[in-house]
Formats: structure tokens, C-alpha cells, sequence
């Protein structure tokens, strides 16, 4: 039998057909591997790939003269991989040998069936290098890095510390922490369908970015002065805290901020009391009071070193002259109130100058009430004692204090010698300096500058200052009165042989009034004509004498003895008078 | 004709040949990139797979080689034979010989070895089909005769389809069947006609599973649309093969070097080595191969055209339908061009009974190549 022509053809014909199809295949196959060719591959990538990240390091903090003050060290984490244990048992026991835990715990992670399963971190370099020489198959040592502060306390409650992802969580480290962060790297690396990883198989990286170094105002030797004369007036008044600000009062740049008790950063869950206070309290509690900065987070009465801001009103304003001539006969009747001085007997006839000196109460109860409640309000705004302060730290507090238009004669009249409102420490020291500067509002601040790992400046930080909020004259005025307050006046005890100091002191009484608890301070500054330091010493709820000028104001004394020498400022003499 | 015939040379298709050869020796180096990773985590030997095919393709050498220097004739004397035998080999997945491998029962295990006799009755209907159409060869133009022909060809495919649950196979043999019965006869209505029968009987069937039963193949379309959306159903392998595919790019990433085949493509080997090969190897490699199966096919349409008598011809013609649907389907199914359905690709793809039929059909067809005797 041959074959048709027909056959033939239709051969032919479905031949043709199946070659007109494969190439409708083939373009097809052009298509997904020309043009979807990289969606794909992504695509695929993705399932092949595992993400490890790295840690970046986080950026180091300085103080001014570059010491490292938050530092890193490495620390490794232990972890199994299930699928990969040959021996168990003798994975638990060195486990368990090694990081000091108990058996049973490492026996029930070493057990759990799971990709990976973190069996300790944070343990220390040592340690991890001992597992690493054991070579126990499953069980994988990562390097890690650790936040550390060589100085342990210092400034601890400024600086804060970080959590378990190295993440700020208080202080300079959260408030810093888009700079100090860095950024993580990535290792992508390829894994088979049952996510073991290829070994041939190139990975790629994405290299970790070390977090900036901060570099900031603090100074490592004038902190741990300060720390230690708080801490000695903390244990020799009993009191309840010792707060010292240290700052430049020409730029804000804060030198040192103790807030004793401090508590050590490297072990920040771990309080630093056991006062009776303490009972009822839960440890959280206990914790965020332990790591409260005082001098930010907090408010209280200035009590007389607002006298400051008084007198500056007043002078300001014209109402009143260093040669003024005053009369104190032991109180002042405002309204309906008989406000005392805090010399019952009165100071008698008195200047302007020496009501300061003297700290007289109705004096300066006779300078607000003058001034009045708008330019009083006035200058508080030009003070900064209305807003808070800007100070690169989280939490500040803001100030408490009357609405203008609820402020009559009395509560005016307490205003001006520093009750019936409240301030932070670091608000008044802002104002203070606004006074003695010449007039520039200025903005406390630790932050100086960010530099890469190579120590260039990558970022330097910009901080407002408002010009002329006071006259020259005034501030020249101002700074006679406070260092005549300090060389004969109720400061005395803040002299220093051959400084020329200025300053004031203050008593608070806190609420209630008669629970018999003070608040005493002192805020000094020099040298006196040109301030290059100004400090202020917080001591809340001192036993014994609690006299600002008789306790607080030697701790400043003690202070500067120390550091007016180590920042070079000269001896210029007192001045003769 | 008998002027046409001439004594001297006698014909042999060694480009056919060499097809072949290639083909089976590039099936070997795919398969074992594509298995031997797979292969040494299930089995504990890279060269599982590769062992058995090899096995298997030397058995069908030998197979091919008895064919390609017999007289093809002898054929005709064992048609019936192998049809009944091909019924009779799919009943016998349903006796206790029958063998279950991935959840499917097509198989019959004899002894150490496995078989499957889908891949026995593509053979077996090629055969039978080329001698009933030649001795029916004048009465094909009949309706009656015509509709006798396609019953023998539905019946396979349908007992295919029924117990072992196959349908892939059962289109294949219904293609060839079709194929054959289309060059054998000088009628177009015919095939036009069934052509219409089949498309709207497939539509109505599709509308009835999907619409009334949302059964399982209707699934196949939906997730053969957007298989991006339906990873969980069943789209999960037709994106792995599209990523394997597309991640390939046109020079592909060398030979060994394909990270799809580490389990995410499943069993590679099988009905999806067409995708391990355009990631390895690139677009340049898969067309080169496409490119190679057209040719192949070519080769049998030369061999078809030529062969000495019609039942020559219609041997070639059917193993030409067999290969041809085979890789169109394939390629066609990888690259989600159409639903999925579970076809291998010719000498490539994993599968012992599948390589000893194919050797054997070629051995037919370069046995049919050998009658082709030159013009003068």
C-alpha cells in the first residue's frame, strides 16, 4: 500500500502546525527569560535567600576633651540549631557548664524543635570563645556587641543606657539614638528548600554601618568633681538628692549634670537603694525613679535665687536702682497678708544692694509688686523661665506656674522671692546665665557634634540663643550685686582666695509649708565680671542645717577649688572695696 | 512505482540517529544536575536517579537496536497483540501488581522493576493504528469507518484516563490516535467536525466541574491564571518553575549551578527538568533544545514522506504525533502557557518505561528510514 498525496500534505501540514507552536513556545520563552526575567529572578531570590543581619556598632559617646564615656564591647550569643545537634547530651552539659545555667532550662531549648533557638545572650567574649573551642556541631556563637560605660555611675542619668537590642532607652542614648544607631548589615545567604544553607554558593553582604560618635559638652574630670562634692553633701546632709549643673553660661554647653544618687550604667536593673521609702513599690517603679534626672525631670520652688530674676526685673524696668533705698521692718502686708521675712526682726534701713545681700524678703516683695504682673511676666519670658529650656535630654519638665491673668498683688508678691511655682534647676540655671551673659537666652545642651568612624565631623549641632533680652547695664549691675552677695553677703561661704565670685543663695521650704522640709541651693558663677562657669547645687531635704548659704553654698566652693584651676580661668583678686 | 525502485544504496537517518544519541546523552548530564542534590538527601547517592535511567536507556538501546535492523513489518503480524496487550497491561495497575508512587496508581511492579502501561499503550496504539488504517486505508473516507477507528483510539485513552487516573496521557493517546487518522484519511470534515465536539464537550465539562462541583481541575484553571494569587492551591509549582525559568536569563546560570532544583521546583526531574534546563542553562540553551525537537520531528516527517509503504508511513506519523505533543505540552505546561498537567518531556525528564518505549519507537522509525530507497 503507498502512500496518497494526501497523506503527503497533511504530513506536512501538521508539521508545519507543531513548528508554529513551538515557535509560539519559543517567544513565549523570550518573553519570561528576557523580560520577567529579573521579576523572577527576584522572585526566586527571595525564597532561596536568608537574611542574617549584623549588628552595626553603635556610635560611641565623648566628652569634650574625646574620652570615651559609652563605649562597646563584644559579647557573644550561644544558640542551637536543632536539626544540626549530634550529641546532645554532651551539648547540654557544656552548655549548661559553661553559661552557668541550670540543666533543665538548657535541656528544654535544646530539645525545641525550631530553626534556631537562642540559648543566652550577652554572654561575655571569654565564655563564647571557650564554646567556639569545644566545636560541638548545632551549636553557633554570634559576635555581638554591647553597650559598656567605663565609668560606670558617671553621669549616669545623662547618659542612660541602652536595651537588649543595643536601642536607647533613656538619656543621651535615646535622644541620640538616629545618629549612634547605625545601620545593620545583612548576610543573604543561599539556602536549599529545607532552609539549609549552600556552602559553594557565593553570599552576599551588605556591610554594617557603625553608628555616629557623639561627641558632647561633658567634661569626664569636672563630672566626677561634681559627682563626688554632691555625693559628700548627700551622705554628710542625709538628704534625699544632691543635683549639680556645671555649664558655660556664655553657650549653654553643660560641663557636668550629677544627680546623686547615681546608678551604675552597666547594670542599670539593678537599684541602687534599699531605703525604706522604697516598701509598696513596684521594682518598675523603683527603677524610673532611679534613673530620674532631677535637674531635668523635675520641678521645684527656687525659693531666693529667683531673687535674680527679680532684681533684674526691676532694674530692667527702671523701678528700681542699686542705690535704692529700702526699709525692712520684719514683713511686708499685701492685701490682706503679712508676708515675713525670713528675719523676723528686719533688716532695718537697707539699699538695694544690700537687700540683695541680705536675701530680704519684703524688698523684693516691694520690687515685684512695682514691676508688676505684665513686665514681671514679661521678663520671665525673656528669662526663659516660661518655656522649657530645649535641653537635648527626653522628659524635660515643663514649668508650673499661675496663668498671667490669675495672678493678683499676693501671689505676685511670692512670685518675687520664688515661691508658689515651680522650675527646674536646669530652667534657672538657663536664666541666671541669660543675666550674667549679657542678655543672650541661650540653650543648655550636651550635644557638641557627630563624628564618622574616621573622627571627621559629619553633623555639628546649632542651638538658639536669643540676643538682648537685658540691657548691658543691667547685667553689668547684676553681676556687682550677686558677687557682692558672695564676698560679703549671705554666700560668703562659696569665697574662694583669688576669685572673683558671684552668686546666690537660696532655702526652700517645700510643700506643705511647715513639714519642715527644705530644698537648699546655691547657684554661683566665674569669675564674677566675666562669667566663664556658672553652677548651681540642688540639696533636696537635707537633716541637720538647712541653710542654702551655710550648706549648699560651700559645695560649690569645694567645686570650683577644683575645676577653676583645671579650666585655666585666672586668678584675678577680689575686688578691693 | 516499481520504476522508482532502485537497488543500489540503502537509506539510514543518521542525522536521526545523532538526535538520538544527543538527546539522551544531554537527558543524562540534565538529570543528574537536576537530581543528584535531591537524590543524596533522600537516598544517600547522587547518582539514584541517573543509575535507573541509564538502566533503563541501555535496555532500550538494545530494544532499538533489534528494531532498527528488523524488517518493520513484522509488525503488522503483532498489531492486535500489542493493542489487546495494552488493554490488558492498564487492568493490571488494578490487580494487586498495581504500584502507587506519589499518590498516584499507575503502575505495575513486576519483580524489582516498575512499569507503566500508559507508556506501553502509546506504542501499542501506534502500532495497532498504522496497520487497521492501512487495511482500512479505502473505507476511511467513511463516517462508519472513521468512527470505528476513533472508538479503538478512545478506548484506550479512556480506560487511561478511568483507572489509572491519567489524563495527560490519555490526551496524548488521543492525539496520536487523532494525528494518525488524519493523515490516513483525505478528509478534512471529519477532524473539523470532532474537533468542534471535543471543544464545546470540553467546555461544557469544565463549566460543570467548575460551576457545580469547583472540583480540582477546574482549580487548574483558576490557578493557571494568576498562580501568584493561589500559591497554597496548587500554584506553588508553577511559580517555582516560572521563578527557575525566568531566574535563568539568556545565557542561564551554568550547567550545575541551578538553586531551584534544591526542592523548591518539586521533583525536578520529572514532568519539570524543562525548567532546571532554561535556569542553567539560559534561554539560548532551551531554545537550542526546542530547536533540536523540531528538527527531530522534521527528520520524521521526511521519514514519513518517504517511507516505502503506507504502514511505514503511518509508524513514523505516529511516532512523530507521540513526540511532537509530548514536548509542545510539556513546554507549553512549564511555562504556564496552559493549566497544569503532568507531562514529561521526551528522553529528558526521569521515567524508565517512558525512555525504553521512546528508544523502541525510534527504533521503529529509523528501521522504517532504512526502507527509503533513493530515486534515480
Amino acid at each position: 500500500m503507498n502512500i496518497k498525496t494526501f497523506s503527503r500534505k497533511k504530513i506536512v501540514i501538521f508539521t508545519a502546525a507543531i513548528v508554529i507552536v513551538s515557535f509560539i513556545l519559543m517567544i513565549r520563552l523570550v518573553y519570561l527569560m528576557i523580560f520577567r526575567s529579573e521579576y523572577y529572578a527576584d522572585r526566586a531570590d527571595e525564597v532561596q535567600e536568608r537574611e542574617r543581619y549584623v549588628k552595626a556598632a553603635r556610635g560611641e559617646i565623648l566628652d569634650a576633651n574625646g574620652v570615651v564615656i559609652a563605649a562597646n564591647k563584644t559579647v557573644c550569643t550561644i544558640s542551637v540549631i536543632h536539626s544540626q545537634i549530634e550529641d546532645k547530651e554532651h551539648v547540654i552539659n557544656v552548655l549548661s557548664k559553661e553559661l552557668e545555667m541550670d540543666s533543665e532550662k538548657v535541656t528544654k531549648l535544646v530539645e525545641k524543635i525550631s530553626v534556631r533557638e537562642k540559648i543566652k545572650s550577652n554572654v561575655p567574649k571569654e565564655t563564647g570563645d571557650k564554646i567556639r573551642e569545644y566545636n560541638l556541631a548545632g551549636v553557633k556563637v554570634d559576635e555581638d556587641f554591647k553597650r559598656y560605660y567605663p565609668y560606670g555611675e558617671l553621669a549616669s542619668k545623662v547618659l542612660g543606657f541602652t536595651g537588649a537590642d543595643n536601642q536607647g532607652i533613656v538619656g543621651l542614648e535615646v535622644e541620640y539614638e538616629k545618629y549612634l544607631k547605625g545601620k545593620d548589615g545583612m548576610i543573604l545567604t543561599v539556602t536549599d528548600a529545607r532552609g539549609i544553607e549552600l556552602e559553594n554558593v557565593a553570599e552576599k553582604r551588605v556591610e554594617s554601618v557603625q553608628g555616629g560618635t557623639l561627641k558632647t559638652s561633658i567634661d569626664v574630670n569636672i563630672q566626677k568633681y561634681a559627682q563626688q562634692a554632691a555625693k559628700k553633701a548627700l551622705i554628710a546632709k542625709s538628704a534625699n538628692y544632691v543635683s549639680i549643673i556645671v555649664m558655660n553660661p556664655q553657650n549653654g554647653e553643660i560641663m557636668a549634670m550629677a544627680n546623686v544618687p547615681e546608678y551604675d550604667l552597666n547594670s542599670p536593673y539593678e537599684l541602687n537603694t534599699t531605703d525604706e521609702e522604697s516598701a509598696g513599690l513596684s521594682k518598675q517603679d523603683l527603677l524610673n525613679r532611679m534613673w530620674r534626672n532631677q535637674s531635668i525631670n523635675d520641678t521645684y520652688e527656687p525659693g531666693s535665687t529667683f531673687k535674680v530674676i527679680t532684681a533684674t526685673a526691676g532694674l530692667e524696668t527702671g523701678e528700681v536702682t542699686t542705690e535704692s533705698n529700702f526699709s525692712c521692718p520684719g514683713f511686708k502686708i499685701v492685701e490682706d497678708r503679712r508676708i515675713r521675712c525670713h528675719k523676723t526682726t528686719g533688716h532695718g534701713a537697707e539699699t538695694f544692694v544690700d537687700a540683695t545681700k541680705n536675701s530680704c524678703n519684703p524688698v523684693f516683695i516691694e520690687v515685684g509688686l512695682r514691676v508688676g504682673v505684665d513686665r514681671f511676666y514679661d521678663y520671665l519670658g525673656k528669662l526663659g523661665i516660661l518655656s522649657k529650656t530645649g535641653v537635648d535630654l527626653p522628659g524635660e519638665a515643663s514649668t508650673i506656674i499661675h496663668k498671667k491673668e490669675n495672678v493678683g498683688q499676693v501671689e505676685l508678691a511670692t512670685m518675687s522671692f520664688g515661691q508658689s511655682f515651680q522650675i527646674t534647676p536646669l530652667q534657672l540655671l538657663r536664666a541666671v546665665s541669660s543675666v550674667v551673659n549679657g542678655g543672650t537666652l541661650i540653650t543648655p545642651h550636651f550635644g557638641v557634634e557627630v563624628l564618622d568612624g574616621d573622627g571627621n565631623t559629619v553633623k555639628t549641632f546649632e542651638y538658639d540663643t536669643k540676643p538682648s533680652t537685658i540691657s548691658n547695664d543691667t547685667c553689668e549691675k547684676m553681676k556687682y550685686m550677686l558677687e557682692q552677695v558672695v564676698a560679703t553677703g549671705g554666700g560668703k561661704n562659696a569665697v574662694i582666695e583669688g576669685y572673683r565670685i558671684g552668686g546666690k543663695t537660696a532655702t526652700s521650704q517645700k510643700l506643705p509649708r511647715n513639714s519642715g522640709r527644705y530644698i537648699s541651693s546655691f547657684i554661683g558663677f566665674a569669675p564674677a565680671d566675666n562669667p566663664q562657669i556658672i553652677a548651681i547645687c540642688i540639696i533636696d531635704e537635707p537633716v541637720g542645717i538647712y541653710y542654702g548659704g551655710t550648706i549648699a553654698a560651700p559645695v560649690i566652693k569645694e567645686l570650683y577649688e577644683n575645676i577653676l584651676p583645671y579650666l585655666n580661668i585666672e586668678k584675678t583678686g577680689t575686688e578691693s572695696d | 512505482m516499481n520504476r522508482k525502485k532502485v537497488k543500489a544504496t540503502s537509506y539510514f537517518d543518521y542525522s536521526l540517529l545523532f538526535i538520538i544519541i544527543f538527546l539522551i546523552g544531554f537527558g543524562f548530564v540534565m538529570l543528574y544536575s537536576t537530581s543528584s542534590y535531591n537524590a543524596q538527601i533522600k537516598f544517600g547517592s547522587s547518582t539514584y536517579y541517573l543509575k535507573k535511567q541509564m538502566l533503563a536507556t541501555a535496555l532500550g538501546f538494545v530494544a532499538m537496536f533489534f528494531v532498527t535492523f528488523a524488517d518493520y513489518h513484522w509488525l503488522r503480524k503483532i498489531a492486535p497483540l500489542a493493542y489487546i496487550g495494552s488493554l490488558v497491561l492498564i487492568l493490571l495497575v488494578r490487580t494487586p501488581l498495581g504500584m502507587t508512587f506519589n499518590g498516584a496508581r499507575r503502575w505495575i511492579g513486576i519483580g524489582p522493576f516498575s512499569f507503566q502501561p500508559a507508556e506501553a499503550a502509546k506504542l501499542g496504539l501506534i502500532i495497532f493504528m498504522a496497520y487497521f488504517v492501512e487495511r482500512k486505508s479505502k473505507s476511511i473516507k467513511n463516517v462508519s469507518t472513521y468512527l470505528a477507528l476513533m472508538f479503538f483510539v478512545a478506548l484506550v485513552a479512556g480506560m487511561i484516563y478511568i483507572i489509572t487516573q491519567n489524563l495527560s496521557s490519555a490526551i496524548i493517546i488521543m492525539g496520536i490516535g487523532i494525528v494518525m487518522l488524519f493523515v490516513a484519511s483525505p478528509k478534512y470534515i471529519h477532524f473539523i467536525v470532532t474537533g468542534l465536539l471535543v471543544g464545546v464537550g470540553g467546555a461544557l465539562v469544565l463549566l460543570l466541574e467548575g460551576v457545580v462541583h469547583k472540583s480540582f481541575r477546574f482549580q487548574r484553571i483558576v490557578v493557571w491564571l494568576e498562580p501568584e494569587k493561589y500559591p497554597k492551591d496548587g500554584g506553588y509549582q508553577v511559580l517555582q518553575a516560572l521563578y527557575a525559568i525566568g531566574s535563568g536569563g539568556i545565557l542561564g546560570k551554568g550547567l550545575g549551578n541551578g538553586i531551584q532544583k534544591l526542592g523548591f521546583v518539586p521533583e525536578a526531574q520529572n514532568d519539570m527538568i524543562f525548567t532546571i534546563i532554561c535556569e542553567e542553562l539560559g534561554l539560548v540553551g532551551a531554545l537550542a533544545l526546542v530547536a533540536l525537537f523540531v528538527f527531530m520531528i522534521w527528520r520524521f516527517m521526511i521519514i514519513a514522506n518517504n517511507a516505502p509503504d503506507l504502514f511505514g508511513s503511518m509508524l513514523v506519523v505516529g511516532v512523530l504525533a507521540h513526540i511532537a505533543i509530548q514536548v509542545v505540552l510539556n513546554i507549553a505546561v512549564v511555562t504556564n502557557t496552559i493549566p497544569n498537567t503532568g507531562v514529561t518531556l521526551p528522553f529528558i525528564s526521569y521515567g524508565g518505561t517512558s525512555v525504553l518505549f521512546l528508544m523502541t519507537e525510534m527504533g521503529i522509525a529509523l528501521s522504517v528510514s532504512r526502507r527509503i530507497r533513493y530515486e534515480e
